[in-house]
């Protein structure tokens, strides 16, 4: 084929694509999902484009709501409390035609809790999962979980015979050195199917004709064109010019831009993810203060200071361009366990946080160092920048050490940090999530993002025994005590909850998922 | 001349090992990629467990080695990020970013000349100091503010080109280019302009002022008393005196562009290997890291290396030398 030939070709089908494009949806976000491989990584973008194509059992839609995907009805066996029995969506077939059945589901869940799985923590309370039936399902927990739906919505399932004819049985490793199957293709039951995908440059998915949910939701977009634009200013630009459609991740600087442009819509609501303070309280000195051995943050009323001591209302103002919500407790509003309460004891009290100082014995403040990530969440270092002159209203002087997330993170898993900046989405939608994490004393395996160095048997008793309450009032009462001795400890100092800004063409019609994922089988075009 | 040969490439081998071994000390003040890699959920053990597999907890002489045992054989491990082999993702990547620098460099030679001349002529007119005066923008705007400036102004405001991407690639072989579709080659317009256009305003300086100098010179002055007419005294006569130094700081300048095309690359989204490397540094993949800092270590010592060469084939000077010891 000569050169002209090839041109020609090129154009026409240039022109072919600009003929279909009526439905299609060009889909821009700062990341690319790392891997097809659903359980290989458990990450906002990587389970984002994951879920177009694959489908767990049960899935939240796009306002964080629990519906049925892959199993139509589920709940907890009734004579063995630790059984759970699902039952699945008979007729469903993957996009190579094959049956979905419940070998499939087991396949699926026990590759899930093999050791290079990311998502085998989720899991870790199963003890087996059975096939009961062709299209019953039950999951055994070591002791009653009930919870388990809840860990069971980004859990994807595969077909077994294309797993195995296709070497994808184990989930891909670092070590292997290989190149493994399923981290580059896909065989969902979902409503979209891949088309072609080159890693961090473009993934083009089409609409599956016949998936089983075709009527029952609106699958207006047909086809999906996937591009990673890194850039801030280049996302927006792409969507300015017209040669993107949707983009997540507006930045807060650019709302007013794309907002005030004809034919654009920015579509606003409070993101899962809060954003708060930990602070070391358990050692016996700190090493970044210049007070000799003695921690002020183990005084429960100089943290609390603290936390009057940072205005909220001025943070989500200036920093955040009214672009958040003032936090009071580390939970964001759509988490069991979360009390509006709670969350709105947050006030600002410069005096009284003086006057707590005095009487803790710091009237004269005392200097820290607080770590703070540059590039992980909105305007992470401005916030920090700007807690820093609150405190010092107080007395404290806060030296500020921003660095990246990848140098960040590993302060507070090494307990290198005293004062450190978080923040925390609650996937299970349930407190004891967050409590397992932040709360429980750092061990093996609970606490492994508590850099507070706080630690109370009996909390931590509470808190393993959550997962094993079946009764749902005495659970969420045991909840909320926890989240009382949170409160009263002043364990962290919540700042706000992050709101979500999606950038779109008038012509899209969605909402705003709480969790960041864009289902497109629920956009509409008009 | 084989003696000289030998010695030089084995400066340039140890130059190679001490690049590898400065870039692998400071991969640990990067970060730590575990927890990019663990995802939210990991517990203490699976950290320990995954820098155990890694070989994270070795020492780093140790890490070192290893990398070098792989790269010898051609082996330079698994990407921590996509998790596929970085000799697949270069070779994936490579051809957007050379063809993206090719057509950049080919841009700054061509114009950069071009421009250096008509200014050297022209010095009193008012064309020329306006080129010049615009070229002080070249020079002193960082890459990524003309980027974003010519993104704003030729496809926000214009809607002429695209802001991002490659467009539509064909494939050739094992080869992905973009010059063989409309919309490939609107995509290069600007990223190009954006990477050559330092490179542009470098060589227009240097030819303008190396002309000046030449056109000075007494056989300039004794051609014109000939009677020569002046396309052939400007160009056949001065322009090519000028050369030698262009060609040299030209051969240097194309390894940066290349090298340097990672702020480019990062501001139109372009699918090169300088992308990648940004996207390994937040990341903390080392494989990719070390991968690209020894590949841009290769390419520069090679061309070091080949005009090295050049200047052995060309000054006499380093050939007696050379017979003397």
């Amino acid at each position: 084929m000569n050169l002209s030939k090839l041109m020609l070709a090129a154009s026409a089908t240039a022109i072919l694509a600009a003929g279909a494009s009526a439905d299609t949806l060009r889909w821009a976000r700062a990341g690319d999902a790392l891997t097809l491989d659903p359980h290989a990584q458990n990450e906002g973008p990587t389970s984002a484009l994951a879920h177009q194509i694959m489908e767990p059992l049960v899935m939240r839609d796009m306002t964080g709501a629990m519906v049925p995907a892959l199993a139509t009805e589920w709940g907890p066996s009734a004579d063995n409390p630790n059984v759970w029995t699902f039952k699945l969506r008979e007729g469903v077939k993957f996009h190579d035609g094959a049956d979905f059945d419940s070998a499939d589901v087991v396949f699926s869940l026990n590759r899930a809790m093999t050791k290079d799985s990311d998502y085998k923590e989720l899991l870790a309370s199963v003890k087996e999962v059975r096939a009961t039936g062709k299209y019953t399902v039950e999951i055994e927990t070591d002791g009653p979980n009930p919870i388990m739906p809840n860990n069971l919505t980004n859990m994807f399932m595969m077909d077994q015979d294309w797993a195995e004819a296709n070497n994808a049985v184990k989930v891909q490793d670092y070590e292997g050195g290989e190149d493994t199957f399923a981290a580059k293709n896909a065989n969902g039951t979902g409503p979209y199917r891949l088309v072609s995908r080159e890693p961090d440059v473009k993934t083009v998915l089409a609409v599956n004709d016949s998936y089983w949910g075709k009527g029952e939701f609106p699958m207006e977009v047909t086809e999906i064109v996937y591009t990673p634009i890194q850039n801030a200013s280049t996302r927006v630009a792409a969507l300015l010019s017209g040669e993107v459609d949707f983009i997540q991740d507006v930045p807060v600087q650019d709302l007013n831009r794309v907002s005030s442009t004809d034919g654009l819509d920015v579509r606003t609501a409070p993101q899962n993810r809060v954003i708060f303070f930990g602070m070391n309280q358990g050692d016996a000195d700190l090493k970044s203060d210049n007070i000799d051995g003695k921690n002020p943050l183990a005084d429960v009323r100089v943290r609390q200071a603290m936390s009057m001591a940072i205005n909220r209302d001025a943070i989500k103002q200036v920093v955040m361009r009214g672009q958040s919500a003032p936090a009071g407790m580390i939970s964001p509003p759509f988490v069991n366990g979360w009390d509006k309460a709670m969350d709105g004891s947050s006030a600002t009290d410069v005096e009284a946080a003086k006057a707590l100082m005095t009487e803790a014995g710091y009237g004269d403040g005392f200097s820290i160092t607080l770590n703070c990530p540059n590039d992980r969440y909105i305007n992470d270092e401005a916030i920090c920048q700007a807690s820093v002159g609150m405190l010092a209203q107080i007395g404290v002087k806060v030296n500020l050490d921003a660095k990246p997330k990848a140098q960040h993170f590993p302060l507070i898993n090494n307990l290198e940090t005293d004062f450190y900046m978080l923040g925390w989405g609650v996937p299970t939608y349930d407190s004891e999530y967050i409590f397992n994490f932040l709360v429980h004393s750092k061990g093996e395996k609970y606490g492994s993002w508590n850099g507070t160095r706080f630690g109370n048997g009996d909390l931590d008793a509470k808190i393993e025994g959550l997962a094993s309450e079946t009764n749902l009032a005495a659970r969420d009462a045991k909840i909320g005590e926890i989240w009382q001795v949170v409160q009263d400890e002043q364990l962290y100092i919540p700042i706000h909850h992050q709101v979500l800004n999606w950038g779109m063409a008038s012509n899209v019609g969605t909402g705003v998922a709480p969790d960041d994922t864009a289902k497109f089988k629920y956009f509409t075009l008009n | 001349m084989l003696a000289y040969i030998v010695r030089r490439a084995f400066q340039s081998f140890v130059v190679l090992l001490v690049v590898g071994l400065v870039a692998f000390s400071m991969f640990r003040f990067v970060g730590d990629p575990i927890d990019n890699m663990l995802g939210q959920e990991r517990t203490q053990a699976d950290i320990e467990r995954l820098r155990g597999e890694l070989g994270l907890d070795l020492p780093f002489p140790v890490q070192y080695f290893k990398f070098l045992q792989g790269a010898a054989q051609g082996n330079f491990g698994v990407s921590y990020r996509q998790g596929r082999p970085v000799s697949t993702i270069i070779k994936e990547r490579a051809p957007a970013t050379l063809e993206l620098a090719l057509v950049s460099g080919v841009l700054a030679i061509t114009v950069g000349i071009g421009l250096g001349v008509f200014t050297a002529i022209r010095r009193r007119g008012f064309a020329a100091n306006a080129i010049m005066t615009i070229s002080l923008v070249g020079v002193s705007l960082p890459t990524f503010l003309i980027g974003i400036l010519l993104i704003y102004v030729f496809s926000v405001e214009l809607n002429l080109l695209p802001s991002f991407g490659r467009g539509e690639t064909v494939m050739i072989g094992g080869w992905s280019t973009g010059f063989l579709t409309a919309s490939g080659l609107k995509a290069l317009i600007l990223p190009a302009i954006t990477l050559g256009l330092y490179q542009m305003t470098l060589i227009m300086r240097l030819v303008r002022s190396e002309m000046l100098e030449v056109l000075r010179a007494d056989y300039i002055r004794f051609a014109r008393a000939r009677g020569l007419n002046d396309r052939v005294i400007n160009f056949r006569h001065a322009l090519k005196n000028t050369l030698v130094p262009v060609i040299t700081i030209t051969g240097l300048q194309l390894g940066s562009i290349i090298a340097f095309a990672i702020i480019t690359e990062t501001v139109f989204q372009w699918p090169g290997v300088g992308l990648l490397f940004i996207n390994a540094i937040q990341f903390v993949d080392i494989p990719v890291m070390a991968a690209y800092l020894m590949l841009i270590s290769v390419m520069f010592v090679s061309i070091n290396l080949i005009v090295d060469l050049l200047y052995y084939a060309i000054d006499p000077r380093l050939r007696t030398e050379g017979k003397t010891t």
